[in-house]
């Protein structure tokens, strides 16, 4: 028994031992846990809220709304528009087929897009919505909401579309938005948005980022699986900037449907002082709206393959031999360099040879003796063959790089080309042969290598006018916009309007003797506006320019100019031009042996370019314009009206100086009568008949 | 017998019994049952539906159970201990043949109206058994191992039969409690070195036996990240969910990772993790030292208990909760593999309350039957 005790005494020694170092054993267990706890939980905590956010809050962008594209007097060029939608939520809804059965019956809605539905609902989550159908009638919406209750899971949701009111008439200047490309994500998210739209063209893509907006978010609770469970915060984003343009719309869409009888036309207007655009057309165009849900490919296929190019801005992308109305240029180059003064005289026979080649003037039997004035009145061929082989190529190169050729101008459109100004360098460069006179000969009336824009020629108008290295713009102001009406008279600074030039020939238009009249003044209005923005001087010779536009009063103000029949009536909006017509097609030998062809009997492509020149009021030059008609044959019979309509209509409204009552009137126009040489109106439609038969045509 | 005079035994009465009920413990189980009531109710968002409900009502069942366990004359369990044991074995033969699937197991056997799962008996079972067995023998007698070959049998059987459903957790818990018990009756050191070793040679042979689920579960621990939206999920998921919760918790029904079903069965084996989310690490730490408090009662009980029997079955008990919760807890903070084990009178599991609560019951007759003296057949002493 006592055994048996102690017997038991051990075994409970034993077992409080055992006891003791398991209780031991745990608790250092257990003090590991609280260890690793503290690790989680407190040394670890803050990178595991930041997964624990990840994990459940899903932030989604808001699309935000795309700024406004505007003319300068605020009226609308691209706006956005709702696009009411039909969506459906498979999970709240209760048999698909039928519920879109019953759409069908409110709105057209047929068997392959309800094919489509289903199968993007079975690609989807059931509570992701799936839109039915898009760009729902005012009514459709009406008649889809009445009958909501009786459609579980359909909803209408509000999307938004680009619209362009104006459409065609100034789609090169706005351009257009597209969906986003493969090559344009640059892992901006907003970029991936299903329904993002990215500007593709013109002002559109130019002032993208502006336009754009910042997205805005939501953040939404999810769980694991992907559902919405709550939004917790909202951010509506900015919505993009809205784009002023110096576009006058009312200008611009009078100028496309003066140039709508014209196959292929381009058309540029500008303020001279502030390089503002006012007009830039380009005919044919093509509807911007057509991009906005992605162009169908006939549709495309039928623009790219169109010979007129409508996809093409041919104001900036279009590059023409500029004919006569480079000849300006020759005669800056010749007098800046003391070639020449403006009393050089040359003997125009009809021809002059060079070597065994003989150059020809466009006047079969020759102009007689000339001076600057006279040459660029009558546009003697031989007279600026004269000038430039005494100049030189190179010093005209000079001079037609800084009036703005041979680059971009910058103007703030995308896909500007630069033309090109050839120099003796460039031709031993690219072909290996050494300048030739001839080559001379041919740049100084602005054919051969020489190619320019239309928006150069208007550019260096400009620059003449002005004195000052003008750069053409189109974004007149970015932001949010005022209300119509002030639009000119927030400009800041109000430095003096008035540039040499125009002082200089101040009066031209009260008499044809295009001699400086000191004491012009700009008509009091020119630098009230405070208009100047500050462009560099040209630095020309006041005296030089004047010369140059006097000559270019001569052209249309002076019986016997090439433009004579163009002048505008009114001596105070009266013009200064030049024309050109720029040759397509070499005149070979035989050709001129036979006597002048008719181009009209010409095929369309191989026709001259008809070009002019302008600015006006000759007294205070203001506006430029430049006009190309492609293949349009005769400068001076088929551009200088398009050009003297345009600014006539410019002048009215001048939008420099006046804010128009109303914006948006259509300014009406109907085949003017053409005025003969007398001044009296005679049969209209003249200018598809050249005067002098077939024979000569006035560049 | 009668040098021990002054603690001479008497009849206890019922009145006796309960007033000498260990209501400390009582209170203990009683807050941590409440605090699982809460998280059952917060892993509803906020229902009592379908859990918290369910589970206090059961736990409220299984309380008044405790109590009936606990008066019932500790002799009565020590004759009772053998036959509970052959029972659980039965039940689990059977689940074998009879049993529902559960997550890829069979582990559930439908009784009329009640599930059970045996597995789950088999613990309490298993410790009664051991207790009773190491209770009757010598201190000599445990230190030679062919005393040590019944009970190895009574360990291994049950744990084969687990292991077959498959569950490789219960089966490890089993052996786990079993290792406990054999080392506080006294078992040799060398004994469990020799077995230690042993296991560790059967490693590669029973990795060729498990389930391809089993391994992952395995090379996921080992490797969380390497699968985080597969296997590593949970694990992942599991420990953001605790890394987030931070030193005060995100508080009561703001878990964003449980509420937004980023955590895996957050009712069940994940369910510290929720709390922690909620609660944070202070949270954290009390409910671990609430257990550490019932376990230290355990230990108490076990080490006042006059007979061998009371002593080992009080500190298997104790033992067998101390795994439960660390296994559970290392679990799911990524210490230990993922393995199905619950967390004590929280997670929604009825066998699993029923069985711990039976347990606590067991705790309690062996406190209130401190001073009995048993001999090996049952009978009072003295």
């Amino acid at each position: 028994m006592r055994s048996q005790r102690k017997n038991d005494k051990d075994r409970q020694k034993a077992l409080t031992r055992r006891a003791v170092v398991m209780g031991g054993v745990q608790v250092t267990l257990l003090g590991g846990l609280a260890a690793r706890m503290y690790y989680l939980q407190v040394v670890s905590a803050s990178k595991y809220k930041v997964m624990a956010e990840q994990n459940r809050i899903n932030v989604r962008l808001i699309s935000p709304q795309r700024g406004r594209i505007l003319d300068r007097y605020g009226v609308a060029l691209a706006t956005s528009q709702r696009n009411y939608r039909i969506v459906i939520v498979a999970e709240q809804a209760a048999d698909i087929p039928s519920t879109l059965d019953a759409i069908g019956m409110l709105v057209p809605l047929n068997q392959q897009q309800k094919t489509r539905v289903i199968r993007d609902i079975g690609r989807r989550h059931a509570f992701v919505p799936v839109v039915v159908l898009e760009n729902l009638t005012w009514d459709q919406v009406a008649r889809i909401e009445v009958n909501l209750v009786d459609l579980p899971g359909v909803s209408i949701d509000v999307g938004s579309n680009r619209f362009y009111p104006y459409a065609s008439k100034v789609s090169h200047v706005v351009g257009y938005v597209a969906p986003v490309s493969e090559d344009e994500l640059n892992g901006d998210p907003m970029l991936e948005l299903p329904d993002f739209r990215i500007g593709k063209s013109g002002i559109e893509k130019d002032q993208d980022l502006a336009l754009r907006g910042s997205a805005g978010t939501s953040e939404i609770e999810v769980n694991a699986l992907g559902r919405v469970v709550r939004e917790i915060t909202r951010d509506e984003g900015q919505p993009g900037q809205e784009i002023a343009t110096t576009i006058d719309m009312a200008l611009q869409d009078y100028t496309m449907r003066r140039i709508a009888d014209q196959e292929s036309v381009a058309v540029v207007l500008m303020d001279a002082l502030t390089g503002e655009v006012l007009v830039m057309a380009s005919s044919p165009a093509y509807d911007d709206n057509a991009f906005t849900h992605g162009i169908s490919n006939e549709l495309w296929h039928d623009l790219i393959t169109d010979p007129h190019a409508p996809l093409n801005n041919k104001t900036i992308q279009g590059v023409y031999p500029p004919g006569s109305t480079f000849k300006p240029v020759t005669g800056m180059a010749a007098l800046s360099n003391g070639i020449i003064t403006p009393d050089f005289k040359v003997l125009c026979t009809g021809q002059l040879k060079l070597g065994d080649a003989v150059f020809h003037c466009w006047k079969h039997g020759g102009h007689g003796t000339l001076d600057l004035h006279g040459g660029y009145k009558n546009s003697c061929d031989i007279y600026f063959y004269e000038v430039a082989r005494r100049t030189g190529i190179d010093r005209i190169a000079a001079m037609a790089h800084k009036l703005g050729f041979g680059q971009p101008t910058g103007i703030d459109i995308p896909n500007e080309r630069p033309g090109l100004i050839p120099t003796a360098e460039w031709k031993k460069k690219k072909y290996g042969v050494s300048w030739q006179t001839g080559e001379t000969f041919n740049a100084g009336i602005g054919q051969g290598y020489i190619s320019v824009t239309p928006l150069q020629l208007c550019t260096m108008l400009a620059r003449l006018v002005t004195n000052k290295q003008v750069i053409p713009h189109l974004v007149r102001q970015q932001g949010v916009m005022r209300p119509p009406g002030v639009a000119s008279a927030d400009q800041p600074g109000s430095g003096p309007g008035v540039t040499n030039a125009s002082a200089v020939i101040g009066g031209l238009g009260d008499g044809d003797d295009g001699t400086a009249s000191e004491d012009a003044t700009d008509g009091g209005d020119g630098g009230g506006d405070g208009d100047d923005i500050g462009f560099a001087d040209l630095g020309c010779d006041p005296a030089q320019l004047a010369a140059v536009l006097s000559g270019m009063n001569a052209v249309v103000n002076e019986p016997g100019g090439t433009a004579y029949r163009a002048r505008i009536m009114d001596p105070a909006m009266a013009m200064g031009g030049k024309s050109g017509t720029a040759q397509v097609k070499h005149i070979t030998m035989a050709e001129r042996e036979h006597g002048l062809r008719n181009p009209e009997s010409l095929p369309w492509a191989d026709r001259d370019h008809a070009l002019f020149i302008a600015f006006a009021p000759v007294s205070a030059p203001r506006y430029v314009t430049a006009v190309v008609v492609e293949h349009g044959i005769g400068g001076s019979v088929v551009a200088a009206p398009i050009a003297r309509d345009l600014l006539v209509q410019c002048q009215k409204r001048d939008p420099a100086h006046k804010v128009p009552a109303d914006p948006v009137a259509i300014i009406p126009w109907t085949p003017p009568p053409v005025l003969g040489k007398d001044g009296k109106p005679v049969r209209s439609t003249a200018a598809a008949t050249p005067p002098d038969g077939n024979a000569e045509i006035p560049d | 017998m009668s040098l021990y005079f002054g603690e001479r035994q008497r009849q206890l009465t019922l009145a006796d019994k309960l007033r000498s009920v260990s209501w400390g413990l009582m209170l203990l189980l009683c807050v941590i049952g409440a605090i699982g009531c809460a998280v059952l109710y917060s892993a509803a968002n906020g229902n009592m539906q379908p859990w918290a409900m369910a589970s206090m009502i059961r736990f409220s069942v299984s309380l008044v159970m405790l109590l009936v366990v606990a008066v019932v004359d500790i002799k009565f369990w020590y004759r009772a201990s053998y036959p509970l044991y052959i029972l659980g074995l039965i039940l689990l033969v059977l689940v074998d043949f009879k049993g529902t699937r559960g997550l890829g197991a069979q582990r559930w056997l439908t009784l009329g109206p009640l599930s059970l799962q045996p597995s789950e008996i088999m613990k309490i079972g298993l410790i009664m058994a051991l207790a009773r067995y190491f209770s009757a023998r010598k201190l000599e007698e445990v230190g030679r191992f062919v005393y040590l070959l019944p009970p190895m049998m009574m360990v291994a059987l049950p744990a084969a039969l687990v292991m077959k459903q498959p569950d490789l957790g219960t089966a490890m818990m089993l052996g786990m409690s079993a290792t406990c018990m054999f080392f506080i009756a006294g078992v040799r050191i060398w004994v469990f070195a020799v077995g230690f070793m042993g296991l560790a040679g059967m490693v590669p042979i029973a990795w060729r036996f498990m389930k391809a689920y089993q391994k992952q579960r395995i090379l996921t621990f080992l490797n969380p990240q390497a699968d985080s939206l597969g296997a590593g999920y949970h694990l992942m998921q599991s420990e953001i969910a605790l890394g987030s919760g931070g030193f005060w918790g995100k508080g009561f029904l703001q878990g964003t990772q449980s509420h937004l079903d980023f955590l895996p069965e957050k009712q069940t084996d994940f369910i510290f993790t929720m709390f922690a989310e909620e609660f944070g690490m202070v949270g954290g730490l009390v409910l671990l030292a609430l257990y550490a408090l019932v376990i230290i009662y355990g230990f108490a009980i076990g080490l006042r208990s006059r007979n061998q029997y009371g002593k080992l079955l009080a500190l298997g008990l104790a033992c067998n909760l101390f795994l439960y919760v660390f296994i559970n807890i290392a679990m799911v903070m990524g210490v230990l593999p993922v393995v199905g084990v619950p967390l004590p009178l929280i997670s929604y599991g009825g066998t699993a309350m029923l069985t711990l609560m039976f347990g606590f019951g067991l705790m309690i007759s062996v406190y209130i039957h401190r001073d009995t003296r048993l001999n090996r057949r049952g009978e009072s002493e003295g």
